[in-house]
């Protein structure tokens, strides 16, 4: 995993009354999960494309760890960079196996290296290799596609993924079921994500920092439930609708509101939830047991304390103590 | 019936030569699919890329399509004589339409999100066009090439009227004798041809197809 760093990254189209990028600076943490959310047309897709070279700012850097990325040759920049889009494009020629192995094979890894990555990938995207590695890609579901071009943007191990507007063309029920994987698979593999959506409920579930993109600019950057709780301006509680706390709730982490504990103990007998569970989720179970704190659990261990309060003070936007 | 064993009786008699109309024929018809070939695949990528290259060439080939082969022929004497070369240059233009325009075709059809994901992941556009979109291009492209050799086997007969042989020297002294059984015997192979070449290439074709479901 790499950070990613854009300095006054501005891209104007030639005709274009103004720019769709203008004058972005964003700094993207190794290992960091950034959802780009903004209207239609605001530039997510284009702030997006210029990581991996599909298009050239008009002005300004672009930095992956401390390289700017025109230092390297495009092809050798792109081959480490993971790159999903919302129309799969899946080669229909290959199977899904062949599909995977495009960018193994083009940076030279042995036969034996790229077949174990193959089922490591399958098994990891719950595809049972010795079923779906010979298949084509139409004989597969548009949700098993999308988890296929997921592997194949992770066949060779990129520092970085760029995603945009994954999930968009697939049905409600999947595209729930997908964005859990993903998570999931980010808490395996822990990949630095730049994500772009319109999707507020899509946004707020994924991220571990939004950007509020407006017009080119970006308007806020800063973790879900900051921006849901103290929106920047009156565009940004618009789009995320930061009245409608229950609904919000259900979209908020475990983790952004409970207390850390320190070192980590056993469970101690009372209700636990998990760190990735929803609020919603731990605010009723709160409610129905009574107990005045959820034990928050993660792999076996405890991980911290969540109260009413704490789950209030998210809502609100401070975690209380 | 009479005809069909007269046909039969008169091709026995005269092997040799029926051979060579046959190897003479299949020259014809493979020196114009494989000039067609060499010209119009490459051209079809370009004219797929640009609407201008598009527009011209498939334009004029289309024009040239419209004048009568019979009529090339006669054209093309005055500068190549009767000779194989005339017959060539007929049946070539002939070739050209179907392949330009199902190479186009097969080149545009190629969903603009195969190749983004392609170029996106680091692919050389070298190795694009070999390995993503040749193949997906290439059961369209053999159904043009089928189209043309379709064509070509049947109008190779034509040859034969300016004296460059083929298996058409059976319908013109069949044409000259009154005789429907002389005729049958360039027919006979010539429709057989057609059949095997719309066949095989309907299978090749099939078999290139990436599988729907
Ligand atoms: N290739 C292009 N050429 C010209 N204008 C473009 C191009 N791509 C995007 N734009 C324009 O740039 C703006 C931002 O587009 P985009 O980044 O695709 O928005 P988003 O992904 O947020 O919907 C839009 O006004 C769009 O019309
Ligand atoms: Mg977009």
């Amino acid at each position: 995993m790499k950070a990613i760093r854009f300095e006054q990254v501005s891209k104007r189209f030639p005709g274009a009354p103004r720019p769709a990028v203008d004058g972005v600076s964003l700094h993207v943490e190794a290992g960091e999960f950034v959802v780009l959310l903004g209207p239609s047309g605001c530039g997510k897709t284009t702030l997006l494309k210029m990581v991996n070279r599909l298009y050239e700012p008009s002005e300004g850097r672009i930095f992956i760890d401390d390289t700017e990325i025109r230092q390297l040759k495009v092809t050798t920049l792109r081959q480490q960079i993971g790159y999903v889009i919302q129309q799969i494009g899946l080669f229909p020629h290959m199977t899904v196996a062949q599909n995977i192995a495009v960018v193994p094979r083009m940076r030279g890894w042995k036969r034996d290296r790229i077949a174990a990555r193959i089922d490591e990938l399958l098994t990891l995207i719950e595809l049972d290799p010795a079923e779906y590695r010979g298949r084509y890609p139409a004989q597969l579901s548009g949700g098993q596609q999308q988890r296929v071009g997921l592997a194949r943007a992770l066949a060779a191990d990129p520092g970085v993924v760029l995603m945009d507007e994954p999930f968009s063309a697939i049905d409600a029920i999947t595209r729930a079921s997908l964005r859990d994987e993903l998570l999931r698979l980010q808490r395996k593999v822990r990949k630095t994500i730049l994500f772009v959506t319109h999707d507020v409920e899509e946004a707020l579930r994924l991220a571990d920092k939004l950007a509020v993109l407006r017009a080119g600019r970006v308007v806020q950057y800063d973790p879900p439930f900051h921006v849901l709780t103290r929106p920047a301006d009156d565009f940004v509680r618009d789009l995320v609708g930061a009245q409608d706390m229950v609904r919000h709730l259900s979209l908020l982490r475990v983790e952004g509101a409970m207390i850390g504990l320190a070192g980590g103990a056993g469970p101690n007998g009372g209700p636990t939830v998990g760190r990735h569970d929803d609020l919603r989720h731990a605010l009723s179970l709160l409610l129905r047991t009574g107990a005045p704190a959820l034990t928050v659990m993660e792999g076996g261990l405890a991980v911290g304390r969540l109260t009413i309060a704490g789950i209030g003070g998210a809502a609100r936007g401070r975690v209380e103590a | 019936m009479n005809d069909l064993v007269r046909a039969f009786a008169y091709a026995a008699a005269r092997q040799g030569e029926l051979v060579e109309a046959l190897q003479r024929h299949l020259l014809l018809v493979a020196v114009a699919l494989g000039i067609g070939i060499l010209v119009c695949v490459p051209l079809g990528i370009v004219t797929s890329r640009s609407r201008v290259a598009a527009v011209t060439f498939i334009n004029s080939f289309n024009a040239l399509r419209v004048i009568p082969s019979l009529a090339i022929l006669f054209l093309a004497l005055p500068y190549f004589g009767p000779s194989q070369t005339s017959a060539t240059i007929a049946l070539t233009i002939l070739a050209l339409p179907p392949i330009l325009i199902n190479t186009d075709t097969a080149f545009r059809k190629i969903d603009p999100a195969i190749r983004e994901a392609a170029l996106g992941m680091g692919m050389p556009q070298r190795e694009i066009l070999r390995r993503i979109e040749f193949p997906l291009a290439l059961p369209i492209i053999i159904t043009g090439i089928r189209t043309a050799a379709v064509e070509v086997i049947a109008s190779a007969t034509l040859a034969a009227f300016i004296g460059a042989g083929g298996l058409g020297i059976y319908i013109t002294r069949g044409f000259a004798l009154y005789d429907t059984a002389i005729l049958l015997v360039g027919a006979i192979p010539v429709a057989l041809l057609a059949i095997v070449a719309e066949l095989g290439m309907g299978s090749l074709q099939h078999a290139l197809q990436p599988p729907r479901s």
